[in-house]
């Protein structure tokens, strides 16, 4: 549809942008990033013949560029320029119909029925037609942009130019106005370029990504070849991570800002639990990265409270997790910021425990039912009843995400080895119980201090949970079997 | 109806009426039926020989300055853009002092040696003009548009303030001709005007379109398919074709060019389409307008209509600006 070859043009003598190749199919979505002063706009503008090419070639529909006419050239292909004001003014309806200029001709060339249909139908897509008779200097910029999507939507060209057209805009205008050009381009066909300044913007609406350096192409691929921690850290130079969207298969990143100057070491202790007869609660001031399986907050997160709160054996509600949160909230917990877990077990019951190793501390908090314990190996088809095992790991150190998963393999298997020590028995089958068929983890760590990459069992901090976990583990259940005067 | 047809029909109806008081109305009152009965020889000599030459070369110039200044203030999207930005006018003028000055007067041409030579200045400076903001920047941009027109326009000035100082009695001659006038000109300069009218206005209306696309940016109009570089071309061509042609028949009459535009696209709208043919219009009606005031006020002197402009077209254009902000406003 649109092919670049060996392009290189600028301002002046000395190309600003050189070596450019590539090829946009019919329908697809192209994004061109790269830092200021790449050359992401100009190599637009020279496609759009605005500055000229010194080298190369840009065909369209398998035809060198250069020999269309001015309006045979915007047939083909329209161009949404960045919001900028104007002198005078212009109602809604003139402004777009001036889309149609390319297909008028001669000296009093009357207005067509299909340049009605089509600035009626521009108007519509685009949802300004009850503007229609507004001058555009007095809609608001995201409405004003829209006015000038549907301009170009008018001039009904195969393919779409885009120069950075979200700037300036809010993120539900962004999003309107990038949902409606994605939906055109698939149900139109058209071939969308656009140069985008924000990297997840363009990440999430464009089937592949051109990131420029220089002048130059640095990569051209799909987002997910585009967009990893190597390539735009080094393009761009700054320091980032990706990450993936929660919903799409499309990578997102994140700047990581520098790191100031630490005024006082952040350590939690075991002096950061409170225990009572309803909950367990670790409360510090600064967030801990956290993943858990709880209640409230479960998932990846920063927390600053911890909560793991006692509740009747026979409490039953439709929507736990509601009545939970109403809980935390009357007893003083800030909802955004803490991490609710529930137990039948007896808080009073909770074994805590702080063990050192020569990177620093990790704190093990455990509580233990095991009325219900169950064999995971032969839980399949079969009722299950409540029952308890809440666990929390809490490491003084920096831990990257492989090293949380680990911690939780290590914690869990440190478990079941305790369940075994104790000889706690599925009594339905009367096998060893691995656990209860209802058990939470949580893994926190300060995200200070030492370097810690690894969790598994070979590591310090890896022997430093398992022994932890299993150590807890088992206090726990006797403190459990205790009470229960099973013993 | 819709607002073009009503802005046609009102337009078209008020340059009617103010053509039959411009031949109507003077020391001698002509009454209507004149036109078509010739049997009063005086009336019929004062309305065909003097009257009505005199109203329609103020319509021509009126015109003529209103439509080029509505052209100018879209295409350099200026809104103090008018005729005279391009500095064509000073051409024309320093073109007319010169044969004043030097009380040249060349055998064939008699008494049109002065709008001829007017009319060569304005043709050489806009070629200069032109020339030399292609020379700057080839791509002709608007603000090297500007800037050369003000480099040239205050050269040629110098040149004007120049022989005004260095003249004796003839001041009186040249400063009235600067103030500009319609009167005393016959048909002849309307022959001689009247090409330059059609072939300028033309140019213009066949750049319609595009002007409304430029108002847009030159980048947004080349992006919509107009050849920029050959259509604003075409647009200071036709301008300056009127621009020249006018100074050179009537003298630098102010305010006209830069005022009806925006007194038209107030009430109108700045739809080019329609925004040029109603200029025109317009700009003949206060043309004509003014120039009646001018000899009739203190009758029986005259004053330069250039004078009169200013002072009837401001408080009016005041009205309607207030009208319109406040209307927009609420």
């Amino acid at each position: 549809m649109l092919q670049v070859d060996n392009l290189a043009g600028g301002y002046g003598k000395e190309p600003i942008v050189k070596n450019i190749s590539f090829r946009v199919n019919k329908g697809e979505i192209l994004g061109i990033l790269g830092p200021n002063g790449s050359g992401k706009s100009t190599l637009l503008k020279i496609i759009s013949g605005i500055l000229p090419k010194q080298e190369g070639a840009v065909n369209i529909d398998g035809q060198d560029a250069a020999v269309y006419s001015q309006k045979q050239f915007a047939k083909k292909v329209a161009v949404l320029p960045q919001l900028h004001a104007h002198a005078f003014s212009h109602t809604v309806k003139d402004t777009v119909a001036l889309g149609r200029y390319p297909h008028q001709s001669g000296l009093f060339s009357s207005w067509s029925d299909e340049d009605e249909r089509a600035v009626t139908e521009a108007l519509d897509y685009t949802g300004i037609t009850r503007y229609k008779d507004t001058a555009i200097e007095l809609l608001s910029g995201g409405e004003q942009q829209r006015v000038f999507v549907a301009q170009a939507l008018a001039q009904e060209a195969p393919i779409l130019l885009l120069d950075e057209p979200t700037n300036h805009l809010d993120i539900a205008h962004q999003q309107q106005l990038l949902d409606t050009i994605r939906n055109h381009a698939i149900e139109k066909g058209v071939t969308v370029i656009s140069v985008f300044h924000d990297v997840n913007l363009a990440s999430l609406y464009c089937d592949r990504l051109l990131l420029m350096e220089k002048g130059e192409i640095a990569i051209i691929g799909e987002p997910q070849d585009v967009i990893r921690e190597t390539m735009i850290g080094k393009v761009y130079n700054a320091r980032v991570k990706t990450q993936p969207h929660p919903e799409l298969p499309k990578p997102q990143m994140t700047l990581l800002p520098e790191k100031t100057e630490e005024s006082e070491p952040f350590n939690v202790n075991k002096e950061h639990f409170t225990v009572s007869a309803e909950r367990v609660s670790f409360q510090v001031n600064q967030p801990l990265k956290t993943v858990s399986s709880a209640v409230v907050n479960a998932g990846l997160g920063w927390y600053r409270a911890f909560v793991n709160r006692h509740v009747d054996e026979n409490y039953n509600c439709d929507d736990v997790k509601a009545e939970m949160s109403a809980y935390l909230e009357q007893h003083g917990y800030p909802i955004a910021d803490t991490v609710g877990m529930m137990t039948a077990v007896t808080t009073e019951h909770a074994e805590i425990g702080e063990y050192e190793g020569d990177f620093g501390t990790v704190l093990v908090m455990v509580t233990a039912g095991v009325s219900n314990a169950v064999d995971v190996s032969q839980a399949l088809d079969r009722e299950q009843k409540v029952g308890t095992i809440n666990t929390w790991v809490i490491v003084n150190g920096q831990l990257p995400e492989e090293a949380f998963i680990q911690a939780m393999i290590t914690a869990t298997e440190a478990k079941t080895k305790a369940l075994q020590t104790e000889n706690v028995k599925d009594p339905l089958t009367g096998t060893i119980a691995t656990g209860t068929s209802t058990d939470s983890l949580l893994v926190a760590a300060t995200q200070e201090g030492e370097n810690l990459p690894y969790a598994g069992p070979i590591t310090p901090l890896g022997k430093l949970i398992g022994h932890g976990v299993y150590d807890c583990t088992v206090r726990a259940i006797r403190a459990y079997k205790k009470a229960k005067g099973w013993t | 109806m819709n607002k073009a047809t009503i802005a046609y029909i009102v337009s078209a109806a008020t340059l009617l009426v103010a053509v039959w008081l411009g031949v109507s109305i003077g020391t001698v009152k002509i009454p209507i039926s004149t036109f078509w009965d010739s049997s009063d020889t005086t009336a019929s000599n004062i309305l065909w020989k003097i009257r009505m030459p005199r109203v329609i070369l103020a319509g021509l110039v009126g015109a003529s300055l209103a439509i080029s200044g509505a052209a100018f203030q879209g295409l350099l999207k200026n809104p103090l853009a008018d005729p005279y930005t391009l500095g064509v006018s000073s051409g024309a003028s320093v073109g007319a002092v010169v044969t004043l000055f030097f009380g040249l007067s060349i055998p064939i041409l008699g008494t049109y040696t002065l709008p001829v030579f007017s009319m060569t200045g304005a043709a050489l400076t806009m070629f200069l003009v032109i020339g030399f903001a292609r020379l700057v920047d080839r791509s002709m941009k608007m603000e090297t548009i500007i800037l050369t027109g003000i480099i040239f326009g205050s050269f040629l000035s110098s040149i004007l303030s120049l022989m005004i100082a260095l003249t004796g009695e003839e001041l009186r001659q040249i400063i009235g001709w600067l103030l500009g006038s319609v009167s005393m000109r016959g048909w002849n300069y309307i022959v001689m005007v009247l090409p330059f009218v059609v072939i300028g206005s033309f140019i213009l209306w066949m750049n319609r379109r595009e002007l409304n696309a430029m108002l847009f940016g030159e980048e947004r109009a080349h992006h919509l398919g107009v050849n920029v570089k050959r259509r604003k071309f075409m647009i200071l061509i036709g301008g300056s074709i009127l621009t020249g042609s006018a100074v050179a028949v009537s003298g630098t009459i102010g305010f006209v060019g830069l005022v009806v535009p925006h007194m038209t696209r107030l009430m109108w709208g700045s739809d080019h389409r329609h925004l040029l043919t109603l200029s025109f219009m317009n700009g003949a009606t206060l043309l004509i307008i003014c120039d009646l005031i001018a000899r009739t006020i203190i009758s029986p002197s005259e004053l330069p209509v250039g004078v009169i402009t200013a002072f009837i077209g401001a408080p009016v254009f005041a009205y309607i600006f207030y009208r319109q902000r406040r209307k927009g406003a609420m």
